[in-house]
């Protein structure tokens, strides 16, 4: 069974259509990932999934119920973080626990084996008001009340937003772990890197999902090769590149350019001489594997023409 | 009603976290009271004379006399040029200059009719107006003082005039403190229910834990409920609290049922709750509701009898203060408080009361739902 379906939903404000007609389906116990800029339309969408907004047109439905009609039962089996932190400031750890676990009729003690893991970090500081712990301890309370009702579908919006890269990494072990208990996580991110730690992914941009499938598959829809180069002088080298008439693309990445070219074939002895005569004498040019990234900013290309 | 117990004890554990909390709920009344219940009287305490005294004889020093030894004047200045007086008014040195015209013994002894002049300074009409009458009230026990004095001395019979006599019910010593303060505490529980309870409710929007709210099983009843509650109690607690500072500071005696007046307290905290839940659902931050709330609080503050009297408004204006819910609870308050009124002599107020408890807690609530939904 699917734990999330979507049907030709859409949801505007104003002149702004923030997610326009999409329909998926996310697989029981998968770590699905929305991975796009800012203002993709990722919130809007994960705000319909979860029963918070009503979507214009469409239907969505969430362990088989319907997002509309049965938004009481939903809201039973679902977890979700939003992508600020909200939950009470002025209380403590343990107050901000108790009382969510409360509301879902529910004790810190009965689901203590989920949140464990995640606990155990916080629970040092655990009478410390919530508004005075570091981005990271927040976000980690977020996820144990988020938790803590035993939830079947967990929502997170931008989780790793804004937090430290050490951080980044453990949260996404703890998902997995999550997700090895079973339970189906929807996350968003504005991060391309975190899209390979996903079972799957769905790129969106301005409302569309471009492509959705595994990291994998994504990446094999790289349709050209792709060169990384480097140099001591990595800014000439992006200007040369970029006012070469071969040039299909050119972006860094980490140390390295990856570029692609316009041509079927060609030569890297030709794209050499051209950075000679433009100044470039150092350039290192090694075929790469194309990642997640590369896809994705092909993609967007493709998308804004 | 589990659920709805948790809600409390999260707010009363964030109430009392609050740092600015424990001073609005004890510090606030006392200074209200203290404060506002002392300068903002009625009361004219001194109004300073300027005496210009043309006559110099037995009877205009009888009469200067009569000035300096009441209460209400005192003489700071005297001349014998008007002009010197309203030069004095003019800056605010004396409030009122009188007038003793020359002859003015002589044409007493001759039974000639004489005039005594008061200039008064009027920028504020309601002062000059009790000023006049305290100077009017000398002038005329001087008359009869020297009439009497006449009587003694040729024994005629003269006409017999009326002489009115008063007392002042349910405040025997026109003492404006007790007046005041009984409406300063109605200030005082208005802005405990309206203030606190709209910011409070917009700051689980504006921290945005209401998003986290949302998606948990608590019904939106329950929520409000949740809210209300607490400003409810504290609402109530901070009348008694100030009903004790003024039993102390003012001497107030309760005439009426107290548990009455906290009847009545309680249906009246339920419509302004019904006013603060509303000011949340049409704003987004503490900011806007803050405002809104202040906006709402002078207009009915002001139109609702505290400083100024309702029967002395405009008829356009008494109209509008019977939708007033401010107005009511402060005469509600004077009755029971200062007058020992009982359930029969304040129903219409405690009717018009539920039933704006009734529409402002039935929009509000219809309000809160539609805009969260």
């Amino acid at each position: 069974m699917n734990a999330v379906t979507v049907n030709n939903i859409s949801k505007s404000f104003g002149a702004i259509k923030a997610v326009n007609n999409l329909t998926f389906q996310v697989e029981q116990g998968d770590l699905f990932g929305f991975i796009g800029p800012d203002g993709g339309g990722k919130t809007t969408l994960i705000r319909m999934m979860n029963t918070l907004i009503i979507p214009d047109e469409g239907s969505a439905t969430v362990n088989g119920l319907d997002t509309i009609k049965d938004y009481k039962k939903i809201r039973l089996q679902i977890g979700y973080m939003p992508g600020r932190f909200s939950l009470y400031q002025d209380l403590t750890v343990e107050e901000n626990l108790n009382f969510f676990a409360t509301v879902f009729g529910t004790t810190i003690k009965q689901n203590y084996d989920l949140i464990r893991d995640i606990y155990v970090q916080i629970e040092p500081f655990k009478d410390r008001r919530a508004g005075k712990l570091s981005g990271g301890m927040k976000q980690k309370l977020a996820l144990c009340c988020a938790l803590i009702h035993k939830p079947e579908v967990l929502f997170l919006d931008e989780p790793t937003t804004g937090v430290d890269a050490v951080s980044r990494k453990e949260f996404w072990e703890m998902l997995k772990r999550l997700k090895q208990k079973g339970i189906t996580i929807l996350v968003s991110t504005p991060y391309l890197d975190e899209a390979s730690l996903c079972d799957k992914v769905a790129l969106m941009q301005s409302g569309n999902i471009l492509e959705i499938n595994t990291p994998e598959n994504i990446v094999k829809k790289f349709e050209k090769p792709l060169l990384a180069m480097k140099s001591k002088n990595m800014y000439k080298l992006i200007t040369a590149l970029r006012s070469y008439k071969f040039t299909n693309s050119a972006y860094p990445f980490g140390e390295y350019l990856h570029y692609t070219d316009t041509r079927e074939t060609y030569s890297v002895e030709g794209i050499k001489n051209y950075l000679m005569q433009m100044g470039v004498t150092d350039a290192e040019i090694i075929p790469a594997l194309p990642n997640i990234e590369d896809t994705f900013m092909q993609l967007m290309e493709k998308g804004n023409d | 009603m589990r659920i709805i117990l948790f809600i409390l004890r999260k707010e009363f554990i964030q109430i009392f976290r609050n740092k600015q909390m424990l001073p609005i709920i004890f510090v606030m009344p006392i200074l209200q009271l203290l404060i506002l219940v002392n300068a903002a009287t009625f009361e004219i305490k001194k109004v300073n004379v300027h005496l210009i005294d043309r006559d110099q004889s037995t009877y205009s020093a009888l009469l200067r006399e009569k000035f300096s030894a009441s209460s209400n004047f005192n003489i700071v200045n005297s001349s014998f040029s008007e002009k010197a007086g309203i030069e004095d008014l003019s800056k605010n040195k004396a409030g009122m200059v009188v007038i003793i015209p020359k002859d003015f013994e002589k044409d007493l002894r001759n039974n000639i009719k004489t005039k005594i002049q008061f200039l008064m300074n009027a920028e504020d009409s309601y002062s000059s107006g009790i000023s006049y009458s305290y100077g009017n009230s000398i002038v005329s026990s001087f008359s009869e003082s020297i009439l009497s004095q006449a009587l003694q001395g040729s024994q005629q019979q003269t006409t017999p005039t009326i002489d009115i006599e008063y007392s002042h019910w349910y405040n025997q010593d026109l003492d404006y403190k007790k007046y005041m303060a009984s409406g300063i505490l109605v200030v005082l529980i208005t802005m405990i229910a309206t203030f606190l309870t709209s910011m409070n409710i917009v700051r689980e929007k504006e921290i945005g834990t209401i998003e986290q709210l949302n998606v948990t099983p608590i019904k939106k009843i329950q929520f409000i409920i949740g809210k209300l509650i607490p400003f409810l109690i504290i609402g109530l607690f901070e009348l008694a609290f100030g009903l004790v500072i003024a039993i102390i500071a003012f001497d107030i005696t309760i005439l009426g049922n107290i548990f009455l007046l906290f009847g009545l307290a309680f249906v009246y905290l339920l419509v302004m709750l019904g006013i603060g839940l509303w000011i949340s659902t049409v704003t987004e931050t503490q900011q806007q509701a803050m405002f809104i709330a202040w906006f709402i609080m002078v207009i009915f503050i002001l139109m609702g009898g505290l400083f100024t009297p309702i029967s002395s408004m405009p008829d356009w204006a008494q109209t509008v203060t019977i939708f007033n819910p401010v107005a009511q609870f402060i005469e509600i308050m004077r009755r029971v408080l200062l007058k020992g009124s009982g359930f029969k002599d304040v129903t219409t107020q405690f009717s018009l009361l539920v039933a704006y408890a009734i529409f402002t807690l039935s929009v509000s609530i219809f309000r809160y739902k539609k805009v969260s939904d």
